[in-house]
């Protein structure tokens, strides 16, 4: 077995610098790498590209490290339900590319699984394509999107173990799988690191191949962002 | 005239035994409420779970069970989660078979803008552009007329684009209206509303063709 298991959040983030390209998992505040976030915002490394579908709310997720000013630039598919995200961008301190949520899955993944680029349908006509090359196949036109290139994806499950292996629970799997293993160094955070052999084969989500570090987060907030609930009968 | 819960009462008949259907957020999201309990349906959320069920009971809310608005909710027996390629794969690879979402404008070629005001309203498409770059099947849910009392049913779109050509079906609190070669055609009138009256809230061209019938909800 090859261990990918390291110590703590600080040996997870060795080699971290400014102006680097960053993956995070999570959609909303769900499935986010807690735990590495709030190493980012210690180290306070600044000058970051972050690639992640959203960016958090105000005072939590990546929102933390925009109030710090430590993004120049977000790649995202929905920035609403933060105040400071929208008065950075409106100021022009930080750039802001907006693209289709397949789409940023898809360049992930397309990363993850050694494609260059990958052609969709999805934004052919709007200002989304502009500039890019597009196709038609089969009389339906395309858009070619480019894989991305990052020098950190941290991602955050519920369950690994030392070899790497990862299973996710819900919706917090999300951006979470296509992002392993899609930049130079995959970082999991998981909930529970379990004894080598404690998981099922069968039933692990992501293969520890994807993953070059790994270890067992704290103190998980996991915060709602919309409680949506049903009077008891 | 219809509110929100007729918009979505009028759509769920849109709804079919066996389909795959994926709801947006808003009026979208009132449909699942009013679909025939004779059928069975499944709903996606594109986030990563298909088979969606109600709202969690209080005390019961999971912050790793979500919906695409961020809302917890809970899964019917059935239901799997999936990762955020394979999610938009359903919706790109066209096994999703209806999309309900919402729109500020929708234009008589099927155009559709609903995701930036420049200048005002900056959030994001989310997985819109993906959905109607796709889907087959698409209907909007929308007011006929925006607070400013104009028509959000035009000649062309004068929002960024969300996609081109896509929508078939259009219901607003005034009309059920197809969208066709020819523009939008009126297919039926909501309750008390007028022909008239559907025309002078239309600013693309209307076809009315014979007795417009009012809808049955």
């Amino acid at each position: 077995m090859i261990s990918k298991k390291v110590a703590n959040v600080s040996e997870a983030l060795e080699g971290i610098k400014d102006n680097m390209t960053l993956m995070l998992g999570g959609f909303g505040l769900s499935g986010i790498p807690e735990n590495s976030i709030s190493k980012l915002v210690e180290l306070n490394v600044k000058g970051l590209t972050c690639i992640s579908n959203n960016a958090g709310v105000d005072n939590f997720g990546l929102g933390l490290l925009l109030h710090k000013k430590q993004i120049d630039k977000m790649v995202s598919s929905y920035v609403g339900e933060n105040a400071e995200f929208e008065r950075q961008m409106l100021s022009g301190e930080l750039e802001v590319e907006l693209i289709p949520q397949g789409t940023l899955a898809e360049r992930c993944r397309a990363a993850q699984a050694g494609f260059p680029a990958i052609y969709t349908p999805a934004g052919f006509g709007t200002e989304v394509a502009e500039g890019k090359e597009t196709r038609e196949f089969d009389g339906k036109m395309y858009v070619l999107e480019h894989a991305f290139k990052a020098d950190f994806a941290f991602v955050k499950a519920w369950k690994g173990d030392a070899a790497g292996n990862l299973i996710f629970k819900g919706t917090a799997r999300n951006f979470n799988p296509v992002m392993c293993g899609a930049a130079k160094i995959t970082v999991a955070e998981v909930e529970e690191l379990v004894p080598v052999g404690e998981l099922d084969p069968n039933q692990i989500h992501i293969p520890g191949i994807f993953v070059q570090r790994i270890f067992e987060g704290k103190n998980y907030e996991k915060r709602i962002e919309q409680r949506t609930v049903r009077p008891k009968l | 005239m219809l509110d929100k819960n007729g918009i979505a009462k009028r759509i769920a008949k849109e709804v079919k035994d066996g389909y795959y259907v994926n709801l947006g957020i808003g009026i979208p999201t009132l449909v699942a409420n009013y679909v025939r309990d004779d059928i069975e349906v499944e709903f996606q959320s594109e986030n990563g779970v298909l088979g969606m069920g109600p709202f969690p009971f209080e005390g019961e809310e999971d912050a790793d069970i979500i919906n695409a608005g961020k809302q917890t909710i809970t899964t019917l027996p059935g239901a799997s989660f999936f990762d955020s390629a394979l999610s938009f794969a359903m919706i790109r690879g066209q096994h999703v078979d209806l999309t309900i979402l919402g729109a500020m404008e929708v234009a008589e070629n099927g155009d559709i803008a609903n995701w930036k005001i420049p200048g005002k309203m900056v959030k994001g498409m989310g997985g819109a552009m993906d959905l109607v770059a796709s889907a087959e099947n698409i209907v909007v849910a929308m007011m006929h007329t925006n607070r400013a009392g104009e028509s959000k049913l035009l000649k062309r779109c004068s929002l960024p684009l969300t996609g081109v050509g896509c929508v078939k079906k259009i219901v607003t609190n005034l009309a059920v209206i197809e969208v066709t070669e020819n523009g939008f055609k009126l297919l039926e009138r909501a309750p008390g509303v007028s022909v008239d009256e559907i025309i002078a809230a239309t600013e693309g061209h209307l076809l009315v063709e014979g007795d417009i019938p009012e809808m049955q909800l």
